[in-house]
C-alpha cells in the first residue's frame, strides 16, 4: 500500500486506538454501552411477552417490538457515538494538539465514523445476543434486510452525531446537553413501536422525509407480510446520502468558524 | 529552500472589534531560537495558533517551511510541533498511550525505537506507564515535551515552556532544549514571560505590545539599547511604554 494511502489510514486508527485505550481504562465506560441497550431490550422483551397473549397485532409478528427497540438503538448508539468520541476530546482538552498534528479534518471526521461503529457494535450486539435465551427472539433471523437496516440507521446516526458536534464547536460545552437528546426528536416520527399511518395526517410527510421511518415500515414488512420492500431500502439510502453530506457540511463550517475564532484552544471543560 | 523557517508579513487579527496582531512582519533563521516576548494580551499565543494554522488570519501571510500555512498546512504540520501547558493530553492515557498515539498521528516510523528514546532522554522510563493525569506538573511538563518532538521536528513552537515548573525543573527542561537543537539543528520559536529563559536560549528576541512588534534584536542588543542590566527591565519598560522605551524605538 503507498505510503499516501498508509499515513492517512494510520492517522484514523491512531484516533480509534486512543479512544480504545480510553475505554479499556476505564470499565465504567465500557459498561455503560452495554448497560441502556440490554436494559431496555429487558423491558422490552417482557411487555412483548405479556402483548403477545393480549394484543392481537403483537401476536402476528412475534418480536416486532424487540426488533424495533434494537434497531432504534442502532440509531441512537450511532449518533452518540459520534458525538461522545468528540466530547471525550473536549472535556480531555486536548483538541488543540489533534489539529496541530497531521490530521485532517476528512481524517478526523473518519475516526469518529469507525468509533461509532465500533460503539454500536459494543452496545448493540450483547443485546441482541441475549435476547436469544432470554426471550426466544433473535434479531439475526431478519437475515440479508437486517444489514440494510443496520447500514441505513447507522449512517442517519452518523449525520445526527456530525450535526451535534457542529453545534458544539459553533456553541462551546453549553450545547453539550444535545449530545444525548438531538437524535430523540426522530423517536416520535420514526414509527419505531407504530406504523406511520399512525401520525396526523399532516406528520406523515415529515416522517417520510427521514430514513427511519423507511426501516421501521421495512421491518414490519418483513415481519407481517414476510416481503423485503426494496424501494423503501433505496428511498432510505438516499435519503442519507444527503443527510450525512448535511450532516460533513456542517461540521466543516463548524470547523472553518473554529479556526476563526480560536475556540480549538480554548475549548474545554 | 529559502534561508528563513518563518516568513510572515502583515499579519493580522482582528475579533470583533478587538485587534489582537497587528500587521506583523518578521522572519525567522533557520537553526535559530526566537522567543516572543510581550505581557498578557500582546498578541504572543494568538500569533503561535496563527503559524499553526489552528487559527485563520484576517490578514495578512504566513509561510512556514516554505508553505503558505493558510492553505497548505497540512505539508508542513508533519515537519513541526507545538507544545503549550495550556493544552493537555488525554489524562486517562497512561505516557506511552500518549505518545503511541501522536506517533501514529506524525507518521514516525520505527515508533517503539523512538518511544524508548524518548523515554530515556526525557527521564520518563519511571512513569511511562502511568496515567498523565496521575503525574506531576513537572512530569507532565516532560511528557508534553516528549510529544512535541516525538516526530523530531525541523520547527518547535513552544508557548511558556517553563511555565509553573519548580525552578530546578524549568533549568532541565531549557537545558534539553539546548541539547536537542545543537544535536537536531531543530529551529524554535517560543512566547515566554520567562526573562531568565530567553535570555538564556534565545538569540532573537521579538518584543510585542498591543499586538505589534515594538523592537527587536539579541538580549544583549536590547539591554544596551534601552541602557539596562536585565531583559526584564527591557520588558517592562516596553510594556509600561515608559519614555526610556519611546527614545529607544
Amino acid at each position: 500500500m503507498s505510503a499516501s494511502l498508509l499515513l492517512p489510514l494510520r492517522r484514523v486508527a491512531a484516533i480509534v486506538l486512543r479512544h480504545l485505550y480510553l475505554m479499556r481504562g476505564s470499565w465504567p465506560r465500557a459498561l455503560e454501552l452495554v448497560y441502556w441497550p440490554t436494559m431496555t431490550m429487558i423491558v422490552w422483551g417482557f411487555t412483548t411477552q405479556f402483548l403477545n397473549t393480549n394484543s392481537s397485532w403483537v401476536a402476528q409478528a412475534a418480536g416486532v417490538l424487540i426488533y424495533a427497540v434494537l434497531l432504534w438503538e442502532i440509531v441512537l448508539r450511532s449518533q452518540f457515538g459520534v458525538a461522545f468520541s468528540f466530547l471525550e476530546e473536549m472535556w480531555s482538552r486536548n483538541l488543540g494538539h489533534l489539529f496541530v498534528s497531521p490530521l485532517t479534518p476528512f481524517e478526523w471526521v473518519l475516526s469518529l465514523l469507525a468509533m461509532s461503529l465500533i460503539r454500536v457494535l459494543f452496545g448493540v450486539l450483547p443485546a441482541a445476543l441475549l435476547a436469544i435465551p432470554l426471550y426466544h427472539y433473535s434479531v439475526f433471523e431478519l437475515g440479508l434486510p437486517l444489514l440494510a437496516f443496520f447500514t441505513v440507521l447507522l449512517v442517519m446516526g452518523w449525520a445526527f452525531g456530525l450535526a451535534v458536534v457542529a453545534l458544539i464547536l459553533r456553541k462551546g460545552l453549553g450545547a453539550e446537553n444535545f449530545a444525548w437528546v438531538a437524535i430523540f426528536v426522530l423517536a416520535p416520527i420514526s414509527g419505531i413501536y407504530y406504523p406511520i399511518a399512525v401520525l396526523p395526517a399532516w406528520l406523515q410527510p415529515v416522517a417520510w422525509s427521514f430514513p427511519t421511518s423507511y426501516v421501521f415500515e421495512g421491518m414490519r414488512a418483513a415481519l407481517f407480510q414476510h416481503r423485503f420492500r426494496l424501494d423503501y431500502l433505496l428511498t432510505a439510502l438516499a435519503l442519507d446520502a444527503f443527510y450525512i453530506g448535511v450532516g460533513a457540511l456542517l461540521l466543516l463550517w463548524s470547523f472553518r468558524y473554529a479556526r476563526h475564532t480560536g475556540a480549538l484552544l480554548q475549548m474545554g471543560e | 529552500m529559502s534561508d528563513f523557517v518563518i516568513a510572515v508579513a502583515g499579519l493580522t487579527k482582528r475579533f470583533g472589534d478587538t485587534v489582537a496582531v497587528d500587521g506583523l512582519d518578521f522572519s525567522m533563521t533557520r537553526g535559530t531560537t526566537a522567543a516572543l516576548l510581550g505581557g498578557n494580551g500582546a498578541g504572543k499565543t494568538t500569533t503561535l495558533a496563527m503559524l499553526l494554522g489552528l487559527l485563520l488570519p484576517t490578514a495578512g501571510e504566513v509561510r512556514v517551511l516554505d508553505e503558505d500555512v493558510r492553505h497548505h498546512r497540512h505539508r508542513v504540520l508533519p515537519r513541526m510541533n507545538f507544545s503549550s501547558p495550556y493544552i493537555d493530553l488525554p489524562h486517562r492515557l497512561t505516557v506511552r498511550e500518549n505518545l503511541r498515539v501522536y506517533g501514529m498521528l506524525y507518521g514516525v516510523p520505527e515508533l517503539g525505537r523512538r518511544i524508548a528514546a524518548l523515554a530515556r532522554d526525557l527521564q520518563l522510563e519511571d512513569f511511562i506507564d502511568r496515567r498523565v493525569g496521575s503525574l506531576s506538573a513537572g512530569q507532565r511538563t516532560r511528557v508534553a515535551l516528549a510529544k512535541a518532538l516525538v516526530n523530531e521536528p525541523e520547527l518547535l513552537l513552544l508557548d511558556e515552556p517553563t511555565a509553573s515548573l519548580d525552578p530546578d525543573t524549568g533549568d532541565w527542561v531549557r537545558g534539553y532544549l539546548e541539547t536537542y537543537r545543537d544535536r537536531s539543528g531543530a529551529s524554535i520559536l517560543m512566547a515566554s514571560h520567562n526573562m531568565g529563559e530567553v535570555e538564556r536560549l534565545c538569540s532573537d528576541v521579538l518584543m510585542m505590545r498591543r499586538g505589534r512588534i515594538v523592537d527587536r534584536g539579541s538580549p544583549g542588543m536590547l539591554i544596551d539599547r534601552y541602557g539596562r542590566e536585565t531583559l526584564e527591565e527591557v520588558f517592562l519598560d516596553i510594556a509600561r511604554g515608559t519614555s526610556r522605551a519611546k527614545a529607544a524605538q
